[in-house]
């Protein structure tokens, strides 16, 4: 038999990971904000069954991985998957699954519809070619159950708090509901500390009245890596409150990683390597409402 | 403000999360809408907690009293589901 060419670069920009064994390929899946139909689930298990050894591998990122694909079949299982409503997923240099916790169309205590915006960040940004990966995941609220700050670009729903005094019955909930020790009831009233205020938003989830008031916000980090190297995404921008200017800031941290990482060097890395300061510079003026060169 | 008037009581100080409010919540399904219990609750995640899980089961929490001791008595009142 001739040795086929094989696009090793191509198949793995398409999600077609090569394995250990000769032939053999573990196909990774389009999963956005870790939710999937019954039909796609139905379609996976299918493909896993006739073209695989009949199982899934669930990946760190909420993605799943049929292994033991063979090479030739590779087209008749990207075809069969379509049928079922399922994309191949994507490996490496570029944007990467776009994860998300379940958020506040399910979850009591989410900031933010975090699957609505993985789907939008995920239309804007899949797939997109850069010097390495990069990841984007969304979690609902401090609980942080999706981990923002083990990505590139995270992002944390909060709650920008107002009080209204009229409502309060000085019930005291509130005052112990708040984590940072930012409320105190002063003469029948509530105070609270803008400066301890993390914009969990418990005191609005927890108030029996509804004195107290939240409009969502995005809470974003930059930076995580939680590979070879370990570090933690940093908040440098105060709360964002409309999808906007997320969108904005976005746009502006992967430009500023497109124009200035080296191939093969993650975000983080490049910062340190020019300088956090230009980069705040270029963010600060994307959250203000300015164009980023 | 005084003590606040009650028809039932329950310590939950016993239980960790989430018994605290499984027990609570048992002891409210006996009680006739309208009526209040008073609820005894340790400080930390208790008191975190329970007042928000009432509040999100329908019920009308009306106030969480500090005892002075490490615990707390949260009052509320029943609120039949329609």
């Amino acid at each position: 038999m001739a040795e086929k060419k094989v696009d090793y670069a191509s198949l793995k920009k398409g999600g077609f990971m090569r394995q250990k064994q000769k032939g053999y390929f573990s196909l990774r899946l389009q999963v956005v904000g870790g939710n999937l139909t019954a039909e796609n689930i139905r379609t996976v298990s299918q493909v896993a069954e006739k073209y695989g050894k009949g199982y899934v591998h669930m990946t760190s990122r909420q993605g799943i991985e049929i292994p033991f694909i063979r090479f030739e079949d590779i087209e008749e299982v990207k075809e069969k998957l379509a049928e079922g409503g399922v994309k191949p997923g994507v490996c490496g240099p570029r944007v990467r699954t776009v994860t998300a916790c379940q958020g506040s169309e399910v979850c009591p205590s989410g900031c933010i519809d975090t699957y609505g915006l993985a789907k939008e960040l995920d239309a804007h940004y899949f797939g997109k070619d850069l010097p390495h990966k990069f990841k984007f995941g969304v979690t609902g609220c401090q609980n942080n159950c999706l981990k923002a700050e083990e990505n590139d670009l995270g992002v944390k729903g909060g709650m920008i708090v107002t009080y209204k005094e009229d409502a309060c019955i000085q019930c005291g909930v509130c005052v112990k509901a708040c984590r940072e020790g930012a409320l105190t009831m002063k003469d029948g009233s509530i105070e609270i500390d803008r400066e301890k205020c993390n914009h969990c938003g418990r005191c609005v989830k927890s108030c029996p009245t509804d004195a107290w008031e939240g409009e969502s916000g995005y809470i974003v980090s930059f930076g995580g890596l939680f590979g070879n190297k370990i570090y933690q995404g940093e908040n440098l921008l105060p709360i964002i409150k409309d999808k906007e200017t997320l969108f904005r800031v976005a746009d502006a941290a992967i430009g500023f990683f497109e124009k200035n990482a080296k191939p093969g060097e993650r975000f983080r890395l490049m910062l340190q390597r020019v300088g956090e300061e230009e980069f705040k510079k270029v963010i600060k003026e994307a959250y203000d409402g300015r164009a980023s060169v | 403000m005084g003590e606040l008037q009650f028809d039932e009581q329950v310590d939950i100080t016993d239980k960790v999360c989430p018994m605290t409010f499984v027990k609570a919540k048992v002891t409210l399904d006996e009680l006739d809408d309208g009526q209040i219990l008073a609820i005894r609750m340790n400080d930390g995640e208790p008191v975190q907690n329970v007042p928000r899980s009432m509040k999100e089961e329908g019920h009308q929490v009306l106030k969480l009293q500090d005892n002075g001791d490490g615990t707390y008595t949260l009052y509320v009142r029943k609120v039949e589901e329609e």
